[in-house]
């Protein structure tokens, strides 16, 4: 058996979901290899060499990849993915957009945000926004697969001495190009990444009362989340969603202010390690999945949170 | 140009699922059925876009049982002109809806494919860019904005980071984000109306595909339960809290 593990990476280093995919690739078993797809992105691919337990990376650098356009890396993929028993990545937005074309062009399933590998052919993944959890099995030639970036802890960035082969560019399909980008610059831990998030929902009122939450965000060291309606009702922008449908994440603290706690919310942070809802609602949802729960009303309870921190 | 868009039918969203006692799956008896919500607003772009004089047809197709006629119906009342059901009561996986669809394009050539991000059911996130690489075409997931021109359209994609702008040549496959518009409800003439326009009927054997699945569901459970947790009266006893027993700030 042998896992191809299509590297997250911002062509100077890799981002810390390819050692998630990385462990979920020594969950299956096998010699391990990354695939490192970019432009000019050969830092990267000496960062992947060095992740603990990968024997092998696979660099294209070509101008097709600079943009990770799912055309032209989902052929690429399919180009080298003989021999390989698994084909796996971390269920991001990226890894989400050009993994189901792989297994398509490949003619096999993929088992999308799988939670667990229960052998080499079988998987735990959530149904119904997590309300049910399936085990899956698969009987394709090839596994490709996309894991929850909380399903796994990170392997160690370093460790691993792995030879870099390059690989050739096929041709490119050329249907699609890239315009911009509006990527807004993190002052803060990224949310898959943060240890404590604050999030915060339609009760905020409006975009300025989140500065509120910062605040308290900042002395925490923890990242900043938001409800749908919150995001929907343009108090922060979309990335910071967190759901069914958003940002999946598994802190060790999430604080929930303001959010009443949809099934589509739980979704995204019902694994989280502990929970506080701060909500002026007794019945509110989130109480239920909360392991402290302060009945208050938000525009009180945050600046005194923020002065006793 | 005509536009092709996609009404799976699934559990309304607002419906708390129960996983059935022999974990065979969820019970789906008497259970609410709607149009997947992210189909519904693949739905009301294609009319937006009709409206706007940019299409002359907007065609809504479902994969799956007779039932899905249903849902059919309420994407024509929401302007829809007309709708294909490819009839099968085979337990339904992405790839196998991609193949049907992939075939629906072919008769119909449309200059557009406009489908969910996601089904709220299965929560694959697959079938729009599979459909994309069977057919040969581009794809723009995740979108919340279209800008439909003749030969091309520029779409706004929702990203981890924040937003990315793409040109995708036509015809193409857009799969819809939460935020690319809300559709609207449909009118009582409406939903009379609907009843007249057209369904045509087809088979994945008619259409020349192989639906079956691939991926066999050996159980479906609940969730792990979270431990009951309590209310605590202050701030004061909330950090307290924190910091001395669940030891998660310092
Ligand atoms: C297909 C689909 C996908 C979805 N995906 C997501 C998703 O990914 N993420 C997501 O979050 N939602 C998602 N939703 C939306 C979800 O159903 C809810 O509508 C949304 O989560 C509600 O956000 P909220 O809790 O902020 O708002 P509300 O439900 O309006 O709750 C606001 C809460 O604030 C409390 N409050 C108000 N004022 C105060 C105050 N002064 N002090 C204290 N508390 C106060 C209220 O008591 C209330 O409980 C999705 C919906 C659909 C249909």
């Amino acid at each position: 058996m042998s896992v191809l593990v299509i590297a997250e990476h911002d062509q100077n280093n890799i981002k810390v979901q390819t050692q998630v995919a990385v462990a979920a690739a020594k969950a299956i078993g096998g010699d391990i290899h990354i695939l490192v797809a970019g432009q000019n992105c050969q830092g990267a691919a000496d960062a992947a060499a060095k992740v603990e337990g990968v024997q092998k990376v696979l660099l294209a650098d070509h101008e097709n990849y600079g943009h990770a356009l799912a055309e032209e890396l989902s052929n690429l993929i399919v180009s080298v993915a003989e021999g390989y028993s698994h084909i796996l990545t971390v269920a991001t937005t990226s890894g989400k957009n050009y993994m189901p074309r792989v297994a398509a062009l490949l003619d096999v399933s993929q088992i999308s945000e799988i939670v667990s590998v229960e052998s080499e052919d079988t998987f735990k993944r959530p149904i119904y926004a997590g309300n049910a959890i399936a085990t899956v099995q698969s009987s394709d030639a090839v596994k490709v697969l996309t894991v929850r970036g909380t399903a796994y802890d990170p392997v160690s960035a370093e460790g691993g001495s792995a030879t870099i082969e390059a690989v050739d560019a096929p041709a490119a399909m050329g249907v699609s190009s890239w315009v911009r980008e509006d990527v807004v610059a993190l002052e803060r831990p990224e949310l898959t990444a943060a240890s404590i998030i604050v999030s915060g929902g339609r009760g905020m009122q409006n975009g300025e009362n989140f500065a509120m939450l910062e605040s308290v965000a900042d002395k925490l060291g923890a990242a900043i989340g938001a409800s749908r309606a919150a995001v929907d009702a343009g108090f922060v922008p979309n990335d910071m969603q967190v759901g069914q449908t958003g940002k999946i994440v598994a802190p060790d603290l999430y604080i929930a202010v303001g959010i009443s706690g949809a099934i589509q919310h739980l979704a995204g942070m019902k694994d989280s390690k502990v929970i506080v809802a701060i909500n002026k609602d007794e019945d509110a949802p989130i109480f239920q999945v909360a392991d402290y729960g302060l009945v208050a009303d938000l525009f009180k309870a945050v600046p005194e949170l923020d002065s006793m921190l | 140009m005509k536009i092709l868009v996609t009404a799976k039918r699934v559990v309304d969203y607002n419906v708390n699922i129960r996983v059935l006692a022999d974990q065979s799956g969820v019970d789906l008896n008497n259970v609410k059925m709607s149009v997947n919500p992210f189909d519904e607003i693949a739905i009301e772009e294609a009319v937006r876009l009709k409206e706007a004089g940019k299409a002359e047809e907007v065609i809504v197709v479902s994969v799956g049982v007779s039932q899905c006629q249903e849902q059919l119906r309420t994407a024509l009342a929401l302007g829809a002109d007309r709708g294909i059901l490819v009839e099968t009561d085979e337990a339904l996986q992405p790839l196998g809806i991609a193949k049907a669809l992939k075939a629906v394009i072919d008769k119909e050539a449309p200059g557009l494919i406009i489908t969910g991000k996601q089904a709220i059911d299965g929560d694959n996130s697959q079938t729009g860019q599979m459909l994309a690489a069977l057919a040969g075409l581009a794809q723009a997931t995740f979108a919340s904005e279209i800008d439909l021109g003749e030969d091309s359209a520029t779409v706004t994609r929702e990203i981890d980071g924040g937003l990315e702008t793409i040109t995708v040549k036509l015809p193409a496959i857009v799969t819809t984000d939460l935020r690319l518009n809300e559709p609207r409800y449909a009118s009582l003439p409406n939903i009379m109306k609907a009843k007249k326009k057209p369904i045509d009927i087809f088979t994945p054997a008619d259409l020349g595909v192989d639906v079956s699945p691939r991926v066999k569901t050996l159980k479906v459970e609940p969730p792990a339960e979270r431990a009951a947790g309590i209310k605590v009266e202050s701030v004061e006893v909330l950090v307290d809290k924190l910091r001395n027993e669940a030891k998660v700030i310092s």
